[in-house]
């Protein structure tokens, strides 16, 4: 599905994807983004040891907002602009709410414009991952 | 934990320093490996006909993914892929490490077939208190892709926190 202009409200929220990623995922990820860090995948790495478990790669979480936004935007439209803060530790095997939701819906030089807000959820009902990006809808 | 940590003339001195430019390949199977590692099931992203089909020349780079560094043994971080040395770096004696944000900013489309040239600069240095960690570095680095046909597709600024 492509999202249509028209049919976008400040305020709306995007579809909730939801994860639950195990250490096979993480593995398919470091090998995806090549990023090998132990702490993502090797229980025995002294800081995973420190921590009592690996822990979900950031990076994985800031892609996995992308995602969030790719599947809305069904390829109707670009992404101009995706951040986000990584202010919480996530581990495997827990769930985990990619959400959104529109602030901003306006025009400027021809382009169609929108701003969301960004967020994962824990368990805990903690936003381990506030971001925010700003889409080109497609005319 | 660092209790006292103060900015150094040398160490802002770096500041402005960059790598010199390393490829990042964009392909078919780097795309579906990128796309598979995330959890995607959008077609666009392994399906070379459904990408057509939804208007791009090949399959498109999903979101954050700017490219799979050239792997190099000896040359590159067995650990992170990219290349080791002429990063852009500060002498802090930190030992604690972690992510602090990402932030991408698209210019152009980033497609399979694509060959990027990427270069790192060392953007900004601050020194910032938190009650968990103490003293903390904060380092912001902008790297710049440019495509083969010498088009700037992308800036991704990263904050990386040394404690």
């Amino acid at each position: 599905m492509t999202i249509q202009w028209d049919q976008i409200q400040e305020g709306d929220e995007l579809p909730e994807l939801h994860k639950k990623p195990g250490v096979s995922q993480l593995v398919k990820y470091a090998a995806g983004s090549g990023d090998f860090n132990p702490l993502h995948h090797d229980y025995a790495f002294p800081q995973a040891q420190q921590i009592g478990s690996i822990i979900v790669h950031g990076r994985f979480k800031y892609a996995s907002l992308g995602q969030l936004v790719s599947d809305w935007l069904g390829h109707g439209g670009r992404i101009r602009k995706i951040a986000c803060q990584y202010r919480g530790m996530d581990m495997p095997d827990q769930e985990m709410v990619c959400g959104g939701r529109v602030t901003r819906k306006w025009e400027e030089e021809g382009a169609r414009l929108v701003e969301l807000e960004l967020w994962t959820r824990n368990a805990e009902g903690k936003n381990t991952t506030p971001g925010a990006a700003i889409l080109a809808l497609a005319r | 934990m660092a209790k006292e940590f103060e900015l150094t003339d040398a160490m802002r001195s770096r500041i402005g320093d960059q790598s010199p430019p390393w490829t990042h390949e964009v392909t078919t199977t780097s795309v579906r490996a990128f796309a598979r590692g995330v959890g995607y099931t959008d077609p666009v992203y392994f399906d070379p006909e459904a990408a057509r089909k939804a208007g791009y020349p090949d399959l498109p780079a999903p979101p954050t993914y700017l490219g799979t560094p050239v792997f190099i043994p000896g040359v590159c971080s067995d650990t992170f892929s990219g290349p080791v040395e002429g990063r852009p770096t500060v002498d802090h004696g930190l030992k604690g490490l972690l992510d602090g944000g990402t932030e991408t900013e698209y210019h152009g489309r980033i497609c399979a077939g694509d060959r990027l040239e990427v270069v790192t600069r060392l953007a900004d240095l601050t020194v910032r208190e938190s009650r968990s960690l103490g003293k903390m570095l904060i380092v912001t680095q902008e790297t710049t892709y440019t495509n083969q046909h010498g088009e700037r597709v992308a800036t991704q600024r990263s904050q990386v926190i040394h404690y």
